[in-house]
């Protein structure tokens, strides 16, 4: 009966912290980052972005994980250049987005969440003029592609245009071509939306190596295992503000909880909820779509007496699974995170 | 430091700037190598047709149009009126298809103008050379479409170039006005509206431009004189005519020279704004 679904890759090594005295190097820097969209006819304005402040270390994977809506591709867009901030600052490298944005492109590359591949042109030509808009010679450009296109196994594909490849493939040469003239941060957004899971577990792969490039990676997912699974630190974010920001690991053990238990109902919880938070070893408990989450710690002991107390409410089903990143965004939020 | 950040902070602005431009228009060129039957087919099939029909087949029927003149002036055809206008149409006609259509493409379906967008210049820039491209496109239209109109029609053509700079300055300029007013096009106009851009635009300017008929000659409608006054082609109609058959009553130099120059002014300024709303929000 219960289910434990949490299978783990071995993670890449992390890169060594820097000794506390000493200053960090922070490659991208928002603060205090406020956007408003005026809002459609007489509505009220939107508050895409409520004040952020992030700092991005040189050289780790950075996650902004939330919800669709939350605030992440605006801030993403911010930081790239395409979204002029209402207030507030960013600095990539050092340099303003707002104040020299062409400086700023120089410095990063960009995925967005669309295939923005150039549909005239082949994967060659793809990563050749992506190289010569970036001040490569002809023979430097040439030898860049090259170099990709065998780093992204997409030599035998040098020829075909963006429209006759896989998802996957298109993913990976918008990979390789954000990357080709060497950028310092590289932002991600949504990258694997829409790819089938072996394809995804290939963009993971290819994600996790940057590091070994020396790459700072930003990347925004409503995917909690694609956080968890690449991410140094992730900032969770909702409505637009930062409401946590930390080393995966860190965040889910402020719950206090080793288990979660997911308690599938027939008839609706009353009172059962009350009922559970008396128990030794729980943590907390929530409702849940078709019934009750609940938190536990001190190993399996509780879980008979949960379904015990469930059973009278047409317990229909039990499964436990370690705590996730989206255990943390429901307990901060109330809410599931695919809601 | 990272070596990026180190790069980021010697080179010449103006080296990456210029190295980024010359990369996007190598990269259209190489478009237009790889289509160029299709680009050489949407030049010359309008001004061949249209010549074909008017200046060999009609005399050859009997159905020709006999332009009277001025009674001291030389007798002048159809076919020697129609060389100006045809040449400025293909013209206009090309900045629309080589930047407007793929740029309503780019921004409305496939965003792929993003990579061009994230290259390292001013985002105006990339809506510059969208006009400067237009505008090469512009003159290959022209020098393709020339021979096609003078060698085809059985009625005589007469063509004097005296000013080789008016030409040459005229050919330059519609082709820039060409350019920019694709880019004005391309930033208005959404995919599924294609179609509206030949009833809307193309048509209206191409009848109203002063192509098939000197702009002098409207005097006798002249409430149509003075409206077709706000069509770009108009002036690329008339220069050309200046420039080309100069014994054809045309509008002064100083006026389709000021008015182009203007136009240029007024859609590039439109078409940048646009375009850079479009890409930054």
């Amino acid at each position: 009966m219960p289910t434990r679904t949490a299978t783990r890759k071995p993670r890449a090594p992390r890169k060594a912290k820097p000794p506390k005295d000493e200053p960090k190097d922070y490659v991208l820097r928002v603060e205090r980052l406020v956007k408003v969209y005026p809002g459609p006819g007489n509505s009220p304005d939107i508050r895409a972005i409520d004040g952020i402040d992030l700092n991005v270390e040189r050289g780790e994977i950075f996650g902004l994980l939330g919800p669709n809506g939350a605030g992440k591709t605006t801030t993403v867009g911010v930081c790239t250049t395409r979204v002029y901030p209402t207030s507030g600052h960013v600095q990539v490298d050092g340099v303003d987005v707002r104040k020299d944005p062409a400086r700023v492109k120089l410095g990063i590359g960009v995925v967005t969440q669309f295939n923005t591949l150039d549909r005239l042109c082949t994967a060659w030509e793809n990563l050749y003029f992506h190289c010569r808009y970036f001040e490569m010679s002809h023979r430097e450009a040439k030898q860049r592609a090259d170099e990709l296109l065998q780093q992204f196994r997409l030599s035998e594909r040098r020829k075909s245009f963006p429209d006759e490849l896989s998802g996957g493939m298109a993913q990976r040469l918008q990979v390789a071509r954000s990357i080709a003239h060497r950028p310092s941060v590289l932002f991600l957004d949504e990258p694997t939306a829409g790819l089938d899971p072996q394809s995804r577990i290939a963009l993971w792969e290819i994600v996790s190596e940057m590091r070994e490039h020396g790459i700072t990676v930003v990347l925004t997912t409503h995917y909690m295992e694609e956080a968890d699974q690449l991410c140094d630190r992730v900032a969770i974010i909702d409505h637009g503000k930062i409401l946590v920001c930390d080393q995966p690991a860190n965040l889910k053990k402020t719950l206090g909880a080793e288990t979660v238990v997911h308690l599938h109902l027939e008839k609706p919880p009353d009172g059962l909820a009350g009922k559970l938070k008396r128990l030794s070893g729980v943590v907390s408990v929530d409702a849940s779509s078709d019934g009750l989450r609940v938190l536990t710690k001190g190993g399996g002991i509780v879980l008979p007496k949960l379904v015990n107390a469930a059973n009278k409410y047409g317990l229909t089903d039990v499964s436990v699974a370690e705590p996730t990143l989206e255990t943390v965004f429901i307990s901060l939020t109330g809410r599931e995170l695919r809601e | 430091m990272s070596s990026a950040t180190v790069a980021i902070q010697q080179r010449s602005r103006t080296s990456v700037y210029a190295h980024a431009f010359g990369g996007m228009i190598l990269r259209d060129a190489r478009v237009i190598v790889r289509e160029i039957f299709p680009f050489l087919t949407r030049t010359i099939m309008n001004p061949f047709l249209f010549t074909f029909v008017f200046t060999y087949v009609f005399p050859k029927i009997g159905q020709g149009f006999n332009i009277p003149q001025a009674s001291s002036g030389p007798q002048i055809s159809f076919a020697t009126i129609l060389v100006p206008g045809l040449v400025a149409v293909a013209m206009v006609f090309q900045g629309i298809s080589a930047v407007a259509l793929p740029l309503v493409n780019e921004f409305g379906r496939t965003r792929e103008i993003e990579d061009r967008v994230m290259a390292p210049v001013p985002v105006a820039f990339v809506g510059i050379e969208k006009i400067v491209f237009g505008a090469i496109q512009a003159v290959l239209a022209a020098v393709i479409v020339f021979p096609f109109v003078i060698i085809i029609p059985s009625t005589p053509v007469s063509i004097h170039v005296s000013n080789w700079p008016l030409l040459v300055g005229m050919i330059l300029l519609a082709s820039l006005v060409s350019g920019a007013l694709g880019l004005v096009i391309g930033t208005t106009f959404k995919p599924q509206q294609i179609p509206l851009i030949f009833s809307i635009i193309v048509i209206p300017v191409t009848f109203l431009g002063c192509v098939y008929y000197p702009w002098a000659r409207l005097a006798s409608i002249k409430w149509l004189q003075i409206f077709v006054l706000i069509n770009p082609l108009v002036y690329m109609s008339e220069g050309l005519r200046s420039a080309l058959t100069p014994e054809l009553q045309h509008m002064p130099l100083l006026a389709f020279t000021l008015a182009l120059v203007g136009a240029l002014a007024i859609l590039s300024y439109a078409g940048l704004r646009a375009f850079v709303k479009r890409v930054v929000n």
